[in-house]
């Protein structure tokens, strides 16, 4: 329909605020499940302290490039990456053969789509990535779960019952330890993949204003399957199709002006 | 065939929907097969159930009279009315003690190898069709093994140690498709979330796959352990007595350093092959007494598949995702 070109015309407003700096960027990324090619030369860039949000129909590869932020495909067997993912400052590529991805998955943390406590208590649950990294004395591990938890608003409605198991709270307090076990650990990036597709819209709000909130702290790569939430929580947004990273831009430009017919078609919900 | 049926030829295809009585009709014929079934699963159930509870009070009510005290605290003896099956029971008590001590961390740790560490491969499924096959193999084939290699190889002896080792090998299958099992249970999710706080394999192991698959695990083992308890056939191959008037020494000295495992390399029997003796008597007395030793042993089994039941119940109630 309208040019890229006409669309600077018509609405000057949208002029590119001057960037950000980068806190990731992928180059050349493809992915492999075995014979399927998933992501095909994905280059993304990740802006620092900012939301970053994948959008894109069912098996377009977004779930997949967020799993490759913290090496989550290393743990099933046939999964092949190419390219590298660039981790800012010390220019570490997250995907290089010497890096462990257990040192990626210390830097990057991740919740998902489903909340998933584990069965342990509350404290434990938060205070596990710590216990990993070998913290111990309770006293720092006392004051760090608390942090974790005020970060991910939760708190208040658990300080008293902290040693319950964790799956007895609703699914979107249980969402939230999940937050806070992701936070405790001081992460550089947080990915969320579909947080809050398991959870009511009460719970869904909540969680998109803890997003908001985080990126103070954190750099946040969220997977949606919901283009108003895409519009509400993320600076950035990547509308991918089959594998391959069709348009990326702020989420204002991208979502009101989009440069490619495709992305404009996918968000008016003409397609997808 | 086509052509044969009625109004095969006609274009709109018949009415689906009935008056409300047509509705019943037809839900209460479709109901009928729920009922037919209940009837037969009912009658499966009872055909089970009530072979068990026959035989099971077949032998309480002939060894009725020999259930006393007395018959605990007896060693064998050649007259029926004194003899007791003091050295059984506590010869099947260490044999089952020495078959867990080996066969649960050997079997676990398989579980846990095969699915978590080890790589999916043609050898790793060859591994894991033989460990399947080995759970079928007749176990007087154990004894065997047992006989040429534990007895004679390695030189244990005819026993306790060679006949817990000998049941340990025969229940390690069961152990470790029981530990597999419980493993995969454990949703994805959660272990991801293990590893996504950075947890390594061995502290996903050991912080959470472990005790998440314990209930499973303890069950498998129990239910291997009672069904090593009833074993008869490898422990006669090995060479176990039928009449033993005397225990292994006491695992507990007076002397440093108190704790003597001499009881492994003792003889011993154990209570399967107490009864299979007292049955081959011709003396119709000894018929009551193993009558009232299989009471005993179907007793402990039960116990033991109770105990199995309870755990898993009180363990799970606390394992949700």
């Amino acid at each position: 329909m309208l040019g890229s070109g006409n669309a600077a015309a018509i609405a000057p407003a949208h002029v590119d605020a001057p960037l950000p700096p980068l806190k990731a960027e992928t180059r050349d990324l493809h992915f492999h499940y075995g014979k399927f090619q998933a992501l095909k030369g994905v280059e993304m860039p990740v802006y620092e302290n900012k939301v970053t949000a994948l959008i894109g129909p069912s098996g377009c590869g977004k779930s997949t490039l967020l799993r490759c932020f913290n090496r989550m495909h290393d743990l099933y067997p046939g999964n092949r990456y190419d390219g590298q993912i660039i981790l800012h400052p010390d220019n570490t590529d997250l995907l290089a053969d010497d890096v462990d991805p257990i040192e990626v998955r210390m830097r990057v943390s991740m919740v998902f789509q489903k909340p998933n406590p584990f069965p342990k208590s509350i404290y434990e649950n938060v205070a596990y990535g710590l216990r990993v990294r070998g913290m111990k004395g309770k006293n720092a591990l006392d004051e760090k779960v608390e942090e974790s938890l005020k970060g991910a608003a939760l708190w208040d409605e658990v300080k008293n019952r902290l040693n319950e198991v964790g799956s007895n709270l609703s699914g979107g307090q249980q969402q939230r330890l999940c937050i806070a076990r992701a936070l405790a650990t001081d992460p550089e990036i947080m990915l969320f993949d579909e947080p809050t597709s398991a959870l009511d819209p009460i719970a869904t709000a909540s969680i998109e204003e803890l997003v908001t909130e985080l990126k103070k702290k954190v750099t946040i790569l969220i997977v949606t399957h919901n283009m108003q939430q895409a519009a509400r929580v993320s600076d950035y947004t990547a509308y991918m199709y089959l594998g391959e990273l069709v348009e990326f831009g702020q989420t204002d430009h991208l979502f009101f002006k989009p440069k490619k017919k495709e992305t404009e078609d996918y968000i008016t919900g003409r397609f997808g | 065939m086509a052509a044969n049926a009625p109004e095969s030829t006609s274009a709109t295809a018949p009415a689906v929907r009935g008056t409300t009585g047509d509705i019943r009709r037809l839900i209460a014929r479709a109901k009928r097969w729920d009922v037919i079934f209940i009837v037969l699963g009912i009658l499966a159930l009872g055909v089970g159930f009530l072979t068990f509870l026959a035989l099971f009070l077949d032998m309480l009510i002939d060894g009725w009279e020999r259930l006393r005290p007395e018959f605990f605290t007896q060693f064998p003896s050649r007259r029926a009315s004194q003899a007791g099956i003091l050295s059984a029971w506590v010869g099947t008590t260490l044999v089952m003690i020495v078959t867990a001590v080996v066969a649960v961390p050997l079997g676990v740790a398989a579980g846990i190898y095969l699915e978590e560490y080890a790589p999916k491969n043609w050898v790793t499924d060859v591994i894991e069709i033989n460990i399947t096959n080995l759970a079928g193999v007749p176990s007087i084939v154990y004894g065997l093994l047992a006989l040429g290699l534990f007895v004679y190889a390695f030189g244990l002896g005819q026993s306790v140690q060679t006949a817990g080792l000998t049941l340990a090998l025969l229940i390690l299958p069961i152990v470790i498709v029981s530990t597999r099992e419980a493993i995969r249970a454990i949703p994805a999710m959660i272990r991801e979330g293990a590893y996504a706080v950075g947890a390594t394999r061995w502290q996903t192991v050991k912080d959470h796959i472990l005790p998440y698959s314990m209930p499973g695990i303890l069950t498998g083992v129990i239910i291997g352990l009672s069904r090593a308890i009833g074993e008869t056939a490898p422990i006669i191959t090995i060479g176990a007595l039928t009449f033993i008037a005397f225990l292994p020494p006491s695992p507990v000295t007076a002397d440093f350093p108190f704790l003597s495992f001499e009881w492994l390399r003792a003889p011993f029997t154990v209570m399967p092959i107490q009864m299979f003796n007292w049955t081959s008597r011709p003396d119709e007395a000894f018929h009551a007494n193993a009558a009232a030793a299989g009471a005993i042993l179907v007793f402990m089994t039960l116990t033991m598949n109770g105990l199995a039941i309870w755990l898993r119940y009180r363990l799970r109630k606390n394992i949700k995702w």
